[in-house]
């Protein structure tokens, strides 16, 4: 499959912490790759550089093969993908509409009409229609998420990255979470890169499974592989996740 | 003792380096901007409008004050005639641009710490990032420029309300000639008085208004703690860092302007 986004080399640290120790990754055009590790492994900072967020030491990032400039993300300049965040990151004094709109009212010249319509097309899809004037703290916490990821794909991004889009949520809500991740990827077609500590629920939608330890990628592949992955430390891993039992 | 002297002036220097900057690429960043008339309606309107009580009721109690102190001061010479230029000339040349600062410091600027300081918490500038929009140039900018327009009005606001409370101690509660009062300060009232009130309202605005956001904007960075207690130190820290800005901004461009 062709690659939307390639890392190579991707390296950070915070003082004597090597975080990052050179990550190399490519994630596949309409496929969701997921990123598993430990708990302060780097997978948010891994994240963070792919944003711009974040300055990285060393390495190149590159989307749709255009090599990423963190001087021009950190501007605001890069937005052919989108960010979904792990507490929504709503604007509380903008409605859930508003917040929809945010994106393509400040980054395009779209008219006050069609940003109306792809607001309104995109609350329809998320079910969302009765609560667009409503605003976040009003929603529940399921709707809080399908609202940011509302706005993660009104501007239909290229790419969109989710960073423990669950944390928080009880197990049914989690599992209609990876639900509506897998629904709206079939309806949109966007490519995904998520990290997750929801282990096995997340390889229900996920394609590809890449383990970061040590800074680095030890694993990549499709989910079913796992189950023939002999490396001890995955396997170790896996193990203290409950992945043998719940799977 | 010496080295610690000089560290500390060595940070100061590079704080106040970097919040110039950022001050720039704020106003910079708004000029980008879509919509900026409606980002700028709404900064005047939190900046400005919800300032003018606070403003108005600090300026009357200190005209009534100041027409008080002076009058007495003034009396003992035989000099009562001249409370009108007295308190004009104090309120515009010096209190005015002073204490509406401090007052907008107060109402608005710790306000304005706390919200961007929980915004940066929140993820929000964050996510402002990732959807393409500088968030300085969408957070702060707007109200930088309002702080140019807002500062220079309030001071006048200031001014006038702390007059008119000199003529109500003076004249009517003392018993100076009104008209007296009133022509002294028609009469000694230049307009490089008023220039230099509204150079140092300008000043203050972009000062406190940079060092109020930049605090807020920063909490991740600067604050000593996390969470709750980090915004609520940036709000403090900007609140004081603007007040002695001000008084010291002040000194330096009264010794210009003098």
């Amino acid at each position: 499959m062709e690659a939307i986004l390639s890392i190579q080399g991707l390296k950070k640290h915070f003082g004597d912490n090597k975080v990052l120790d050179g990550v190399d990754l490519e994630v596949s055009k309409a496929a969701v790759t997921t990123i598993i590790g430990k708990s302060g492994i780097g997978k948010s900072v891994l994240l963070k550089c792919i944003a711009g967020l974040m300055a990285p030491d060393a390495g190149r990032i590159a989307l749709n093969g255009q090599p990423i400039s963190w001087e021009r993300a950190s501007d605001g300049g890069t937005h052919c993908f989108s960010y979904m965040f792990q507490n929504n990151a709503l604007f509380d004094s903008l409605t859930a509409f508003d917040n929809i709109a945010l994106p393509l009212r400040e980054t395009t010249r779209m008219k006050a009409k069609e940003v109306q319509e792809r607001v309104e097309s995109i609350l329809e899809k998320v079910e969302l229609e009765d609560a667009a004037g409503r605003y976040p703290g009003e929603l529940s916490g399921g709707m809080q998420k399908r609202v940011a990821l509302a706005r993660a794909l009104v501007t239909k991004p290229d790419l969109v990255l989710f960073d423990e889009p669950t944390t928080g949520l009880d197990p049914e809500r989690k599992f209609s979470v990876f639900e509506m991740i897998a629904d709206y990827r079939e309806r949109f077609g966007f490519s995904a890169l998520l990290v997750s500590h929801d282990i096995p629920e997340v390889f229900e939608v996920s394609d590809h499974v890449a383990w970061l330890d040590e800074g680095r990628i030890k694993f990549f592949g499709e989910p079913d592989q796992l189950n023939a992955e002999a490396e001890t430390a995955l396997a170790g891993f896996l193990n203290k996740a409950n992945y043998g039992r719940k799977k | 003792m010496i080295y610690g002297l000089g560290r500390g002036a060595l940070r100061a220097v590079h704080e106040l380096g970097e919040i110039s900057l950022f001050g720039l690429s704020s106003l910079l960043g708004f000029g980008r901007q879509r919509h900026r008339a409606a980002k700028l309606i709404t900064a005047i309107h939190e900046i400005g409008v919800r300032c003018v009580p606070i403003v108005a009721t600090v300026g009357l109690f200190t005209g009534l004050v100041m027409g008080l102190q002076l009058y007495y001061t003034l009396v003992k010479f035989g000099a009562e005639s001249a409370l009108g230029t007295a308190v004009a000339l104090s309120l515009i040349r010096e209190l005015g641009p002073v204490l509406t600062a401090l007052m907008v410091v107060g109402q608005a600027g710790s306000a304005m710490a706390s919200e961007l300081g929980i915004q940066r918490n929140d993820e929000q500038v964050d996510a402002l990032q990732t959807m393409g929009i500088d968030p300085r140039g969408y957070l702060v900018g707007p109200r930088l420029v309002a702080a140019l327009i807002c500062f220079p009005m309030l001071t006048a606001v200031f001014d006038l309300i702390g007059i008119f409370g000199g003529y109500l101690t003076g004249s009517v509660l003392l018993n100076v000639d009104a008209g007296v009062y009133w022509n002294r300060v028609f009469e000694s009232v230049s307009w490089a008085d008023v220039q230099g009130g509204f150079v140092k309202a300008l000043v203050f605005g972009l000062l406190t208004i940079s060092i109020c956001a930049y605090r807020g904007f920063n909490t991740h960075r600067k604050a000593s703690f996390p969470g709750v207690r980090g915004v609520s130190e940036s709000a403090t820290r900007a609140v004081v860092w603007s007040s002695v800005s001000v008084l010291a901004a002040d000194y330096l461009i009264t010794s210009f302007l003098l």
